[in-house]
């Protein structure tokens, strides 16, 4: 069965105070999650990952379309009982410790009175926050609210989380620990469907991933699929100049320094670019595949929509990149 | 179902009651009661009379005031800061939780009252060193109040669960003021012919009839309140909150928490 299951997902929001118009923030959106797995949403800001979260949760109605979590239509609020959701930059009742609002979500989430108080603690131990149990929430900073935030998405051990953002507002440590939380919470079982903009996050994390912009699905996929998809190429790294003519005219871009020479080609030009370099009697030093990463990936499928949209606006294929 | 009513209720009380801004509102009605029996040493002869007024109806007003201003945050507050994305995104239904936000906040005025009766009868042993006999009557007109917060409660939440605080306290108010004169609107209507007396009429039944929730000047002056009104009161309270609580929910169901 699958963990999520979303078919012609739609929502537009109407703008505008005197003359109302429909904007459309998600567009036929389809995707499957499966069981067990951690699904990257990838998407620039404003791309409509916020959007589908709430739909998902039932905060919002969808135009058009249906979505199912564990096989069970998402307005039936009992699906509710097995999915953990963190808002993007939560905010918390700041009159309340943070073991009291752990204790009060497991009260809502129907864990039973006695593994409350227990849960209450382990949870808030797990994301860093040992210490400022009995800290009232008005006093956490940005980073401890989003630790507030997973705590509070875990504490009645549901099988499916739902992050928005989950990395957002942590330092580097924090974003690290968040990473590994998210790894254990998977080597547990459960499924994760996490929202980024940032993908260097996704990159190491997921197993699949939905690449959204302009509230379109762009790509879908296995993270090394994509990539391998998107990097048919590879480079050729050898000793002796006579060698260079013949390689680069196999449309081939090419660098020397001194003997050394590197070409990179296409996949499909390789055997022809080695047997070159024999025929030139040069020094075969290394073939090496060409490592796409996610953010070229991205880029290309954003630009790709951009053009095919008409009229591109640069800037709003620009994404945050951090390392 | 109740007990997850129940937890939101408990919460939405324990919001109140860590507020400061409750204990301020606290503090000045009791400071008014207890300041009560000085009023009445200016009217020697009255001074029951003047106790019983201006206790009860403080009590009253600041009930008012508290009920509205909680009232008005109850549902947006928890939209403004995205705390509901996270009560609602568990096995909570929308309408469970605009009943805990209600009963949560009666609970608070029930309390509230609770501790200004004591005042209001602490004043009241003060000036007479004894209860007497039509001291119970006192009790009739504080259970009408507390009524009367439960539809003020009600219909502040309906007005919260579509528009914004301000016009929420608002319109919360305006009802207030005008369910306080529903007899007199009907009076008008009397007067009125045609489209007028129809709008007029309808409207005066529409609003709360506070009028007829409001016995105190009659406690007062030692006169019995009938069984008869208590019954109607009580119907009364029960239909009208049940009412404005539906609509609340009608509206709120539907709504997209953006
Ligand atoms: N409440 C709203 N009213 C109108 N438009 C909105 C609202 N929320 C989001 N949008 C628009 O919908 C699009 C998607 O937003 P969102 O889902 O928040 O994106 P993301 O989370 O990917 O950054 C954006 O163009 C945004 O401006
Ligand atoms: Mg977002």
């Amino acid at each position: 069965m699958n963990a999520i299951e979303i078919s012609g997902l739609q929502k537009s929001y109407s703008v505008g105070f005197f003359r109302k118009t429909e904007k459309v923030a998600l567009k036929d959106l389809s995707l499957e999650v499966h069981e067990g797995e951690i699904f990257g949403y990838l998407g620039p800001n404003g791309a409509g990952k916020t959007t589908t979260l709430k739909l998902l949760m039932g905060l919002m109605f969808p135009t058009r379309g249906w979505a199912k979590i564990l096989g069970k239509d998402i307005d039936d609020p009992l699906v509710r009982a097995s999915v953990g959701f963190l808002p993007e930059q939560p905010y918390f009742y700041d009159y309340l410790t943070a073991a009291e609002l752990l204790e009060y979500y497991a009260q809502l989430s129907g864990v039973p009175a006695k593994e409350r108080g227990a849960r209450a603690r382990k949870m808030l131990e797990r994301v860093g926050l040992a210490g400022s149990e009995n800290t009232q929430l008005r006093k956490f900073s940005k980073g401890m609210l989003q630790r507030a935030g997973i705590a509070q998405a875990i504490v009645h051990d549901p099988k499916i989380l739902f992050l928005d953002e989950p990395m957002s507002g942590l330092d580097p440590i924090g974003r690290r620990e968040v990473r590994d939380l998210i790894q254990e919470l998977h080597d547990e079982g459960k499924t994760i469907f996490f929202s980024t903009h940032i993908l260097s996050d996704a990159e190491t994390l997921c197993d699949r991933v939905a690449v959204l912009n302009k509230g379109e699905l762009r790509g879908i996929g296995v993270v090394a699929d994509l990539l391998a998809d998107s990097g048919n190429k590879v480079e050729v790294v050898w000793q002796g100049s006579a060698a260079t003519a013949a390689v680069c005219a196999l449309n081939a871009e090419c660098h020397t320094t001194g003997e050394i020479a590197r070409a990179i080609v296409a996949k499909t030009m390789l055997d022809a670019a080695i047997d070159a370099i024999r025929r030139a009697k040069g020094n075969l030093i290394s073939v090496t595949p060409v490592q796409t990463t996610l953010e070229e990936y991205f880029l290309k499928r954003i630009e790709q929509g951009a053009t095919a949209g008409g009229n591109a606006k640069a800037d709003s294929a620009v994404l945050e990149v951090k390392t | 179902m109740l007990a997850r009513i129940g937890h939101i209720a408990y919460n939405t009380y324990r919001e109140a009651v860590r507020d400061r801004v409750l204990y301020n509102l606290v503090f000045f009605a009791l400071l008014l009661v207890g300041s009560t029996p000085l009023f009445g040493q200016i009217s020697i002869g009255l001074e029951r009379i003047v106790l019983v007024n201006l206790g009860l109806t403080s009590i009253s007003i600041f009930g008012t005031v508290i009920a509205i201003f909680i009232g008005i945050g109850l549902v947006s507050k928890e939209i403004e800061r995205k705390t509901l994305y996270t009560v609602l995104s568990r096995p909570v239904r929308r309408w469970e939780f605009l009943l805990g936000k209600y009963f949560g906040l009666a609970g608070t005025l029930a309390v509230n009252t609770f501790f200004m009766a004591i005042g209001f009868f602490a004043a009241l042993l003060y000036l007479n060193h004894a209860f007497g006999r039509s001291d119970g009557q006192l009790l009739v007109a504080i259970y009408f109040i507390v009524l009367q917060f439960l539809i003020i409660t009600a219909i502040t939440l309906l007005f919260s669960s579509f528009s914004s605080p301000l016009l929420s306290a608002l319109f919360a108010f305006a009802l207030f003021f005008i369910g306080n004169f529903a007899d007199d609107l009907r009076g008008l209507a009397g007067i009125l012919k045609g489209t007028q007396h129809w709008l007029v009429m309808g409207l005066s039944y529409l609003v709360p009839n506070f009028g007829a929730m409001n016995v105190i000047s009659q406690v007062a002056h030692e006169q019995a309140v009938s069984g008869a009104l208590v019954l109607q009161n009580s119907i009364y309270a029960l239909f009208y909150a049940t009412a404005a609580l539906s609509a609340a929910i009608m509206i709120f169901e539907r709504r997209n928490l953006k």
